[in-house]
């Protein structure tokens, strides 16, 4: 049995490991919080942008445009948001795991790297890294991901790359998260949603034309998207944090009270064991 | 008692925020094919926005206006939205910031180089203009 006071030294430093994952499960909570909001407040933006490019495309269905059918290229952009930071449970290796389990071929990959976790594991992995935006997820700002977006609309409409993939952290709510790869460009749209869209809404008129429209249109559609994915990975990062913090802080407690518990039988054995010594004493003596 | 078959809805959304919301007997707006002015009953148009003014008519209340750059507005008989990538109240321009960007883009136009984005100065100045002017 260990030493009463290898114990107690243990017992200490369990307790202040567990008083930093308590105050770190504190400070993600508030800035979940701000994030959570943040990111409600993205929702209706992105979705009168999906409605909208839903329907134009299901009414200008056969259009002949760059955007809407793949490049010449074999190569394959994926921007792969993850956080800076670790501490965070399983929040940044399943964003790699998608990538990796996506099927797409390490050779065609050219990764975007937002977040400096996902880039350093993707690097190790062998994965060639294109460009690296770790800064963005600090304080995601929509003329951040505008930026980001030219660069790799840029590089598709050059024909440097053929198909550009998202892969990203989805907040569904507080307690679940759900990493997502998500193709961008060629666009690909369900073909029910398309029905509905083309069904749903009156004849409408483009100004300027409709080719001209969907040209302006489609690199801000991808921008909201980068936009409301980066809203989106933050707080799914904090939630991530919360909960990995939530769940040591109770383990810590675990270990505290088992090693409480032995920590005074440690001292029960010590005083009879005492006792032991000085009632055999006192025999010996008479 | 505002004439019910005047009013219609408008909603400027942003990235951040839903920018407005609220009732309209007309909008004025910049399209990238001149200006526009929409009553209720429009015919369905999605057009793509010009930085420029907003300005919301009401019935017996004052105006409403802010600045909008870049986005795209989707007008229906009773409903027109406006997606817009920035837009800002009067009162939320910094207008010392907008007079400097000003002078910068003007700098930039009049000394180019083979260097020069010409319509990133270009575009630049109109946003420096309108804020300007809509901060007056």
């Amino acid at each position: 049995m260990a030493s009463m006071r290898d114990i107690k030294r243990r017992k200490g430093s369990i307790q202040s490991t567990q008083q930093i994952t308590k105050a770190m499960k504190l400070v993600s909570t508030v800035k979940l919080q701000k994030a959570k909001n943040r990111a409600e407040q993205t929702n209706p933006y992105f979705n009168y942008m999906y409605q909208t490019v839903t329907s134009m495309l299901a009414k200008s269905g056969n259009v002949d445009h760059p955007y809407l059918k793949a490049g010449g290229s074999d190569k394959k952009a994926v921007v792969v948001i993850t956080s800076n930071r670790g501490l965070a449970g399983g929040y940044n290796s399943n964003v790699v795991k998608t990538v990796t389990a996506s099927g797409l071929l390490k050779e065609d990959v050219e990764i975007y790297a937002i977040g400096s976790k996902g880039h350093e594991a993707l690097s190790r992995r062998g994965y060639s890294i294109k460009a690296d935006e770790s800064g963005m997820i600090e304080s995601p700002a929509y003329e951040n991901a505008a930026a980001l977006c030219k660069t790799v609309l840029d590089a598709y409409t050059n024909g440097e790359i053929g198909e550009i993939y998202l892969a990203y952290t989805h907040f569904k709510n507080t307690v679940s998260h759900e990493p997502k790869l998500m193709k961008l460009l060629p666009i690909e749209f369900d073909e029910n949603e398309m029905e509905q869209a083309a069904g749903s809404n009156v004849l409408m008129n483009y100004e300027p034309n409709e080719e001209e429209a969907l040209d302006t249109i489609i690199p801000k559609y991808i921008t909201s998207l980068f936009y409301g994915a980066l809203v989106e990975a933050v707080a799914s990062e904090n939630g991530a944090r919360m909960q990995a913090m939530d769940s040591a802080t109770s383990n810590a407690e675990e270990m505290i009270s088992d090693l409480t518990l032995k920590y005074n039988r440690a001292r029960q054995g010590s005083i009879t064991q005492e006792l032991t010594e000085i009632i055999a004493g006192a025999a010996a003596i008479s | 008692m505002a004439d019910e078959s005047r009013i219609f809805e408008v909603e400027i959304i942003t990235p951040d925020r839903v920018f407005y919301r609220g009732e309209a007997t007309m909008i004025e707006f910049n399209t990238a094919a001149g200006e526009l002015g929409v009553y209720k009953r429009h015919i369905p148009l999605t057009t793509v926005l010009a930085p420029g003014i907003v300005k919301i008519h009401k019935d017996g209340e004052d105006d409403v206006i802010a600045a909008v750059h870049s986005g795209f507005a989707e007008i229906l008989p009773e409903k027109v939205t406006l997606l817009a990538e920035i837009a800002e109240w009067p009162d939320e321009i910094d207008k010392g910031r907008a007079e400097a960007a000003r002078q910068r883009a003007e700098e930039r136009l009049s000394h180019k180089t083979g260097e020069t984005d010409i319509k990133r100065a270009e575009f630049a100045l109109r946003k420096a203009l309108i804020r300007i002017d809509i901060a007056k």
